[in-house]
């Protein structure tokens, strides 16, 4: 199916599955421990061996030796997996760094070896006895170092020039002008990467955690040399991604090679400690706003320059992405450059670009307001625009900015707010109110599905969409129930299987929408392969009930398949709409701190965001996505920080006790509003997406409330107490 | 060579099996140190009896074995998570003779003698325990990989507010915990949702709890 | 983690006497053991088990004190009404560490015998004195923040981790060993923990299978029990900077600190300054603090916490 014109009234707008605020259908099976994840396939392959991976000691430079006799004659050893023995290796469209090193190391924890063993106890005592030796390059580890030699991404930023910036901001009655740092950040997802892999002659089969089915079936098949038709992924369940399982990692491509030397099945999890090094991260960014208005406050100049390093394929984070379409102004220049790091690979985690980027933009825009004495909300008000301030001829397709501003404002009682920073005690406690605009693009992805009427009467959904915690099993289920006219208990749905229809996969915060449309446009299918079947083709027939209707004809849904199951396969096709309308998500977010006025310490009291969105489809998933992604932004804000050694090269901090992420006891009770309303330039679902919105701008909206609480303004993040210590109030 | 334990240390049933049956410090002065090594390597067996969800279980393990993968590895109940395997995040909760622990930093010969319950012996589909149906009901998980942990820390957890252990978050030493928002955000903090369901969790454990008060 | 031989000590003395042999750790909670076998830094060829000993109960001295066996977990000791009631600074500072479920296993004296969380000691790639004698430090001039800026040596810049030690020295506790030979003795828990010096990876004063049997408190001596933990996040995470504070009604006290040194740090003579408030107390405590760029803020968060915990002290008094 061809989305090309904005969507008119369809069977989803009922309203009688979807929009509803159903549990999770899989529920059950994961409050009960029986869901079965990557690394717990007992039953897939027989005899399964266990692999340990052994991750470089240097950051950069070569393997020179590696003695793996100790190794191999440690009890019960099947196989030690080098570049030595791995065959050719080829290199993912989606790596920018090897899976396996030698004898060249790209990165710290790269692996450089897989022990393979009858047990997973012994590999692991065998990975210890695997010796190396390595000459050491030197390499570039510190961004702000290497600033300078950064590149344009002609690719994925050119520079965007619009108006004459220099003279505008030279201009402006008041100008504002300062530099920010985000720190490396790690996924930390809690189920580590992990894949059992097992031939059947040629052809593999991996059971892996993953978000991106059909691209990692590609990239497995370019790595190991493989004709794609011989790989088959599976990935039912998947233990939290954020975007570091958007890609093929070493444990998936170290289970096939080692599987392929052992003649065993082999599984491979990732230990945590391997996980922040071995894998891809945030990177880093440092950034430059500048913006120059008027002395009643429109933006007149508007300047976003980022910075942030890679390995030599690895990408830029977008970061200054956002300043293109957030706020209005004439005069812009929105750049970044990419330098070159010898750091393990950076690499998409959770609204990439949107989620640094507006750490940024949004503590700018809280300065500005103050320099500018407007409140910060009413200060962004007035800069909304409502057409792509670069394309002005390009409207929004929906964008009701003001509108989460003004019912947060009201929400949270932003009238309470002193703009006077450290004003407002309760005993020891300092607190403070900030807020933060959300902008994250709706991205448009082809999805599949293909949908069967069973003879039962009872519908299954099959497509390898991924379900990383995003509710894409329900809402799936609730779209095809919908579509179908049947309970939603009466509807199955199969996931994350390279057999099924290619989707969309999850990322990006497209998932929800397209792989929805994906199923809406098989169902389509299936309705008219059902109406055709019984005789009702003249005319708009009704799916409800169980039941097919047109006119006064009524007919039991089973009945068309009384015969044998009717299937359709379709996908959504998204044309040019996206051309014609700039299509993003809107949020504004509200939160409350207090700040122990000795210590320093920061406690989160109070959370509020609100979402424009287009039509939710599951106000329980989607408002749970976005409680999620703004616990994430409280990391951002507060904790969450790779430490670079920037002599060895490596995060210092890699495990879940030295990179810290908010527990229970740093989240109050969050709340979410979200706007009624549809986009009907999306998708036929109306949707859109909240995955990324959530985390959008909530980590600015920390540092605001931090600042109003104490006057401590921290421009780099994560905001650790002893950024703040100097600014609080002498002790008694 | 010595190959009895000194009194009073009892193998009982851990069994040693492989070529050295002594202990380290009876071995001889004149073992290279490289074949002191690979001796060492060879693993050493033992048989543990424990009951899981209210079964006996008998196996026979490597010493290094912890619960956690003699639970998912030997009885292949994958219920219980490996998020960490340092008790770091908290997915490996699982309750031993009443009391909640992280079941990577035990080893199951250690529990020889013991009453696990893991969250399969909690409830199933299709008798789901309160905490579990709350979970759902409340949307307390996402990805659902650190859900089992949570599960079994907050019924235990209960019981702790519940048997009168104080918490960081207690206001008072002297006085009996209280069933509030604060007290549980403190004690389910050992459970790591990077998910971010933290607020639903607590919705989900403070229904229950009014529920059984 | 290499292969170990496991076996199960009835009673202290046998567990004291096979602990003699090189290349043996007892086992307890096996909470800190354990994550560090994981990752190849402790490799003991024999472990003993001695959580069957019995030494798991707390009693009355005839002293007036308390007697903490060496197996009672940090949960049970925590939830003692004598400690809570006597001993409150114990409780809190035991409530403070790790997590619920990392309580119920710990015990006393694994507690005390934790070794330090730097993430270059945690890395076996990286050069460490203290876990690799005479290898280096990787971690000066390298990632320092969370580490120690007192007590620490040309050789060693790792802090000690307990909350439970902090207190126990501001109360003057003292640890009941048991030796191979037979014998018992006392050691101050002054004297317990080492300072690295030219030695880092020896640290603490037991001998060759010396075995901790329990932990002894005097008899109570009342004021009011603040224990502060200042950290990265609210809970389930080491401390940056801990205080602990005895403060009697007479303006006297005791203050032991967290997250400095290489041991719980405590300066008798700073205390006799309690009256004179946070920055006399504090400046001499840390009189020859030696912090990095990225600690030195441990000296104003020392010296704010503590005027914290006396102001409160102050409100609760």
């Amino acid at each position: 199916m061809k989305f090309d014109t904005p969507a008119t009234t369809n069977p989803i707008d009922r309203l009688k599955v979807i929009g509803q605020p159903t549990d999770r259908i899989e529920g059950p099976l994961k409050t009960c421990g029986q869901a079965p994840y990557a690394y717990e396939q007992h039953e897939a392959a027989q005899h399964q061996a266990y692999g340990f991976m052994v991750g470089s000691a240097i950051a950069k430079g070569r393997i020179t030796r590696m003695d793996l006799d100790q190794a191999r004659a440690a009890p019960g050893v099947l196989a030690i997996v080098t570049a030595a023995n791995a065959g050719k290796l080829g290199k993912g469209k989606y790596n920018a760094a090897h899976l396996l090193a030698g004898p060249e190391v790209q990165h710290y924890h790269q692996a450089v070896a897989l022990v393979v063993a009858e047990t997973f106890e012994q590999a692991r005592a065998a990975a210890q006895l695997v010796h190396v030796e390595y000459s050491v390059d030197k390499g570039r580890f510190d961004l702000a170092a290497v600033r300078d030699q950064g590149v344009e991404p002609k690719d994925e930023l050119p520079d965007v020039r619009h108006g004459d910036f220099d003279t505008a901001f030279a201009a402006a009655a008041v100008q504002f002008d300062q530099t920010y740092s985000t720190p490396d950040q790690s996924h930390a997802m809690m189920e580590p990467h992990a894949t059992l892999a097992a031939w059947q002659g040629d052809h593999l089969t991996l059971w892996t955690s993953n978000q991106m089915i059909a691209w990692s079936v590609g990239d497995i098949a370019a790595t190991l040399g493989l004709p794609k038709d011989k790989v088959r992924l599976i990935s039912p369940y998947i233990g939290g991604g954020f975007g570091g399982k958007l890609f093929i990692r070493a444990d998936a491509i170290l289970a096939a090679l080692g599987a392929r030397l052992a003649s065993r099945p082999v599984k491979v999890a990732l230990a945590r400690p391997q996980m922040a090094n071995n894998t891809t991260h945030r990177p880093a960014t440092l950034q430059r706003i500048r913006l120059g208005a008027t002395t009643d406050g429109k933006l007149t100049a508007i300047a976003h320059e980022g910075w942030s390093g890679n390995l030599a394929e690895g990408k830029v984070e977008l970061a200054a992405q956002p300043s293109q379409l957030l706020y209005a102004g004439e005069n812009r220049l929105v750049s970044m450059r990419l330098a070159p790091l010898d750091l393990p690979e950076g690499n998409a985690m959770r609204a990439p670009g949107e989620a640094p980027g507006l750490m940024v933009l949004e503590i700018a825009m809280d300065e500005m307001a103050e320099k500018l004495k407007l409140d910060p909300i009413q200060f962004r008000i007035l800069n909304d625009t409502q057409v792509d301030p670069v394309k002005t001829e390009r409207p929004f397709s929906r964008r009701r900015l003001i509108e989460c501003l003004q019912t947060g404002a009201e929400h949270f009682g932003w009238d309470k707010r002193n703009a006077t920073p450290g004003t407002r005690r309760e005993g020891r406690w300092l607190i403070g109110m900030g807020v933060a605009a959300a902008i994250r693009n709706n991205l448009l992805v082809k999805s599949g599905a293909k949908v069967r009427l069973e003879r039962d009467g009872k519908i299954t959904v099959e497509t390898d969409m991924t379900d990383i915690g995003t509710g894409s099993y329900t809402i799936i289920a609730q779209t095809a129930a919908e579509m179908m006219g049947v309970e939603l208990a009466d509807v199955t749905v199969h996931l994350g299987d390279s057999n099924f229809p290619v989707s969309s996969g999850s990322g990006g915060q497209f998932g929800a929408n397209c792989s929805t449309a994906g199923v809406y446009a098989a169902c389509m299918k299936l309705r008219e392969a059902v109406t055709k079947k019984l005789g009702m083709t003249e005319g708009e027939a009704v799916f409800a009930e169980g039941h097919v209707q047109l006119g006064s004809r009524q007919v039991p849904l089973r009945n068309a398949a009384q015969n044998g199951a009717i299937e359709a396969e379709d996908s959504i096709e998204f044309a040019d709409l996206a051309k014609q309308y700039q299509q993003s998500t809107f949020g504004a977010h509200f939160v409350e701190v207090a700040v122990d006025a000795f210590t320093g310490e920061v406690r989160v009291r109070r959370m509020l965001a609100v979402c424009s969105a287009g039509r939710i489809l599951n106000p329980k998933t989607a408002r749970s996505q976005v409680i999620g992604a703004m616990t994430m932004g409280v990391g951002a804000a507060l904790m969450e920080e790779l430490a670079v050694d920037k002599r060895l090269g490596f995060f210092v901090n890699h495990d879940l006790a030295g990179y810290e992420v908010p527990v229970h006891a740093d989240i109050p009770h969050q709340e979410v509003i979200f706007l009624d309303e549809t986009d009907p330039i999306s998708s036929p679902m109306k949707a859109k997406g909240v995955g990324e919105l959530g985390i959008c701008g909530v980590s600015a909206a920390v540092a605001n409330a931090i600042y109003n609480a104490t006057g401590a303004r921290v421009r780099e993040y994560p905001i650790t107490l002893d950024k703040i210590l100097d600014s609080l109030p002498p002790m008694i | 060579m010595n190959d009895h334990p000194p009194s009073g240390l009892s193998r009982r049933r851990f069994l040693i099996l492989g070529a050295v049956t002594a202990t380290a410090f009876a071995l001889p002065p004149f073992i290279s140190l490289k074949a002191y090594a690979a001796h060492l390597e060879q693993p050493a067996m033992a048989n543990v009896t424990f009951e899981v969800n209210g079964k006996p279980q008998a196996l026979e393990v490597d010493n290094r074995t912890t619960l956690l993968d003699a639970l998912r590895e030997h009885l292949h109940l994958t219920g219980s998570k490996k998020g960490c395997d340092h008790g770091q995040c908290g997915a490996c909760t699982v309750i031993v003779d009443g009391r909640r622990i992280n079941s990577c930093l035990t080893l199951a010969v250690m529990q020889d003698g013991a009453k696990v319950t893991t969250v399969e012996g909690l409830g199933l589909p299709d008798r789901l325990h309160p905490m579990q149906a709350a979970f759902i009901k409340h949307d307390g998980y996402q990805c659902g990989y650190c859900t089992p942990g949570q599960i079994c820390s907050a019924v235990a957890a209960l019981k702790e507010i519940r048997d009168g252990i104080p918490s960081h978050a207690s206001p008072s030493l002297t006085e009996p915990p209280q069933l509030i928002t604060s007290e549980l955000q403190e004690r389910m903090s050992g459970n790591i949702c990077r998910c971010g369901a933290y607020s639903n969790i607590i919705e989900a454990i403070s229904e229950v709890a009014e529920v059984s008060a | 983690m290499r292969a170990f031989n496991y076996s199960r000590a009835d009673s202290p003395a046998a567990a004291a006497q096979a602990a003699l042999a090189q290349g043996t750790r007892f086992i307890a909670g096996g909470t800190n053991l354990l994550d560090l076998m994981k990752l190849g830094i402790e490799t003991p060829q024999q472990l003993i088990d001695i959580n069957h000993l019995g030494l798991d109960q707390t009693e009355a001295t005839p002293e007036g004190g308390l007697r903490i066996g060496a197996l009672v977990r940090n949960t049970d000791l925590a939830a003692d009404p004598r400690v809570r009631k006597d001993y409150a600074l114990l409780s809190r500072a035991l409530l403070a560490g790790a997590s619920g479920q990392l309580r119920n296993m710990a015990t006393t004296a694994g507690n005390l015998l934790q070794r330090t969380r730097c993430p270059y000691f945690y890395d076996t790639n990286q050069a460490c004195n203290k876990r690799t004698p005479g290898s280096g430090c990787a971690a000066m001039g390298g990632v320092t923040r969370q580490l120690g800026i007192i007590g620490v040596s040309d050789a060693c810049i790792a802090t000690h981790p307990s909350d439970m030690a902090i207190a126990l020295r501001a109360l003057d506790a003292q640890i009941e060993t048991l030796n191979p030979d037979g014998n018992t003795r006392r050691i101050a828990m002054a004297d317990f923990h080492s300072l690295p010096g030219s030695t880092p990876h020896i640290e603490t004063a037991l001998t060759p299978g010396e075995l901790i049997t329990g932990v002894t408190l005097p008899a109570p001596i009342g004021g009011t029990h603040i224990y502060h933990k200042v950290r990265d996040r609210s809970s389930y995470a080491f401390a940056l900077v801990s205080v602990g504070l005895i403060l009697q009604k007479d303006g006297s006290g005791r203050v032991a600190v967290g997250g400095i040194a290489p041991k719980p740090w405590r300066v008798e003579a700073a205390e006799t300054l309690l009256p004179q408030g946070a920055k006399a107390v504090s400046a001499r405590l840390l009189d020859g603090a030696t912090p990095t760029p990225d600690n030195r803020f441990k000296v104003t968060l020392v010296e704010r916490t503590l005027a914290s915990v006396l102001a409160q002290a102050r409100d609760e008094a």
